[in-house]
């Protein structure tokens, strides 16, 4: 960094010694804060998000604001949470997202700690990767076939003869939290692991010389020392789960039980073509989304976030 | 004294083997250890004594043999069933708990009321000198306070046995000496029961009552501190104790306890260890500071002065024999390079093995 600082502070220091000043160039109190030439690489970075999100994102807020109907500014947000067909989007969004989530961690957690050990983790990561690799829409014409009526899995069934009508299992709210498992455990769980692995192992062993037995060394070493990155996993996968769109249409039932607020949004937006409403919707959607994340970030900020290796290495 | 150690006689390790693959980490590693006694493990890295210390605390499994407490087999019990106290390299202190908390977390895995416990934790920490500390977390400890606090976890729950590994390595050398002490007081207090694993013979030689030498994952030998010093079995080990020169040649005499090596022309007077018969290879080890430049004569080496290190008392010497040996050595004055010195050793401070060095 202080080599491509250099010649800027050459030139300051040359018009400075013009001025006949002693005072340090501004080049030089600038690149003793951290700032020089290559403080102009994040330049593309900041145009990036101005463009794309914070532009997007302030129309959108300015545009909830015009409802198409007139009736003030407020029009949208009054209309959204009178109407229990709209507002009820969010805690069905919600009732899938949340439980799918802490799901998603509580097999995430045991899965990591065997494959910490594992000589072949590159591998089983690999295959754990897929899923999101395929994308949802692949995922879900996958799970139709599986454990649609005339699926695999219904098929297996009855065969055995452990139930005789079909299970519904797609077109309604499980079809849509198993796809939402399905595509978000990866994800999940390569979170979950990286936190897991984290943690010295001598830890452990101290924790089981010292008399504590498996379930304890996981509730009283381990679990602490993970909750804090466990809640960053949660906060990622939980706003993943929230935007939930194609899994809920193709194998939910978007009108009725897995109607999620970005079905709301789409109707508004592509269907009545109230442009005003969908970015109402919108914000309320990133709202929700907020107040989950900041809740538990803040839970966080009380627990311990410390080094997670017992002393030096 | 409320802290004391968990009453037993002896712990037994009978051909104990650890393999790793193809691997043999420990092979048949045969050891009793007496209640109150200190044990330094004691070896290069690679040598299995970490192996065998984690096989006796039960964080591996052993592939062969059986450790006993007394008339109790206790390798088939998990670590935490064997109720022994154990302090590591990295100390592997609970950064998210106080030092008190660290300290009391054993006695509460046990179960023992809070009011005991707690009198408990105080005493132990009062022990490891860290009176005012019990709030702070690890993190804002000192390494030797880490190392204090990981001492006092292990002890505060009476094991019967204290096992250390390499708990000084990560500590630097005026501490090192300072914790040395303060172990081995607290073993005496305790009157526990300690092994202690290490690399380095200084601390071994001056910590533990009895050493073991190991090697590939073998018993190259066991005694105390002097025997070691002193009567070295194999070449190997004399190589650890400090035997820092050792000549090649051939064994030309034996009687009794004294050998006679003739090595480079020289015949060298020396104890001999093990059994050798007359004519066949052999080699002589000298400690520096047992070899001096002496009248020439018929027991001494003739050699070319390569180096000279003023070491405060003396001189530390380096030369070469007309072999090519090089040979360290301890003068009392300051000799030139490139002068030739002629050196020996009293023959009770030589021993002659049976081996010969690579």
């Amino acid at each position: 960094m202080n080599d491509i600082g250099k010649p800027a502070t050459g030139l300051a220091a040359e018009r400075t010694e013009r001025s006949g000043r002693e005072a340090v160039p501004l080049s030089q109190r600038l690149a003793a804060r951290g700032l020089d030439r290559l403080t102009l690489l994040v330049l593309p970075a900041v145009l990036f998000l101005l463009s794309l999100f914070i532009y997007p994102f302030l129309y959108g807020l300015w545009l909830s604001f015009q409802p198409k109907a007139g009736d003030g500014p407020l029009a949208n947000y009054s209309r959204f949470f009178s109407d229990s067909f709209l507002y009820d989007t969010i805690s069905t969004t919600l009732w899938l997202a949340v439980p799918v989530t802490l799901l998603n961690l509580a097999l995430a957690i045991p899965v990591a700690f065997r494959v910490r050990l594992m000589r072949r983790q590159r591998l089983l990561t690999t295959i754990l990767v897929v899923p999101i690799t395929l994308g949802t829409v692949l995922v879900a014409e996958g799970l139709l076939n599986y454990l649609g009526p005339q699926g695999w899995f219904n098929r297996t069934l009855i065969t055995f003869g452990l139930t005789a009508e079909p299970v519904r299992l797609v077109h309604n709210y499980w079809g849509v939290f198993l796809s939402l498992l399905i595509t978000g455990f990866p994800f999940t769980f390569l979170l979950a692991l990286s936190y897991v692995s984290g943690v010295d192992p001598a830890l452990e062993k101290a924790a089981a010389t010292l008399g504590a037995g498996p379930w304890e060394r996981f509730r009283e070493v381990l679990l602490p020392l993970l909750l804090p990155g466990l809640a960053i996993t949660f906060c990622l996968s939980f706003v993943q789960a929230f935007s939930v769109f194609p899994s809920a249409v193709l194998l939910g039932e978007p009108s009725g039980a897995t109607r999620v607020i970005s079905i709301a949004a789409y109707h508004a937006a592509f269907e009545e073509y109230d442009y005003s409403m969908a970015s109402a919707i919108a914000m309320i959607m990133g709202l929700v989304q907020l107040v989950i994340v900041a809740a538990v970030l803040g839970a966080r900020g009380l627990m311990y976030r410390g080094a997670t290796s017992g002393g030096k290495g | 004294m409320a802290i004391h150690a968990a009453n037993f006689r002896e712990l037994r390790l009978e051909r104990l083997s650890r393999e790793f693959g193809t691997l043999n980490a420990v092979k048949d590693v045969s050891l009793r250890i007496q209640k109150g006694e200190f044990v330094a493990l004691l070896g290069p890295s690679g040598c299995g004594k970490s192996t065998t210390l984690n096989l006796i605390a039960g964080l591996l499994p052993a592939t062969g043999g059986g450790i006993w407490l007394d008339e109790r087999r206790i390798d088939p019990l998990r670590p935490e069933e064997r109720g022994f106290g154990m302090v590591f390299q990295n100390y592997a202190l609970f950064p998210h708990m106080s030092v008190a908390r660290n300290v009391g977390f054993g006695l509460k895995m046990r179960g023992v009321p809070r009011s005991d416990a707690r009198r408990r934790v105080e005493e132990a920490i009062g022990m490891v000198r860290l009176k005012g500390q019990e709030r702070k977390l690890p993190g804002q400890l000192s390494g030797g306070q880490q190392q204090r606090v990981a001492i006092a976890r292990a002890i505060v729950v009476e094991p019967p046995l204290v096992l250390m590994d390499e708990p000084l390595s990560n500590l630097d050398a005026k501490l090192r000496l300072e914790m040395r002490a303060e172990i081995r007081r607290i073993h005496n207090t305790l009157g526990a029961t300690t092994i202690y694993v290490t690399h380095d013979q200084e601390e071994a030689l001056s910590l533990a009552d009895r050493i073991v030498v190991l090697r590939d994952g073998e018993i190259r030998q066991v005694g105390t501190p002097e025997d070691l010093f002193a009567r070295p079995d194999h070449l190997d080990v004399a190589e650890f104790m400090g035997f820092r020169n050792r000549l090649n040649g051939r064994i030309v005499a034996v009687d009794g306890e004294l050998a006679v090596v003739e090595t480079g022309g020289v015949r060298l007077r020396g104890r001999m260890r093990g059994t050798a018969a007359v004519g066949s290879a052999g080699s002589i080890a000298i400690r520096p500071d047992d070899l001096h430049p002496v009248a020439p004569g018929e027991n001494a080496l003739i050699a070319k002065v390569s180096a000279a290190e003023f070491r405060g008392r003396e001189f530390l010497g380096l030369a070469r024999t007309a072999e090519g040996v090089d040979l360290a050595f301890h003068s009392e004055r300051r000799l030139q390079v490139g002068e030739d010195v002629h050196l020996g050793a009293h023959p009770e401070r030589m021993v002659v093995f049976a081996e010969t060095a690579p």
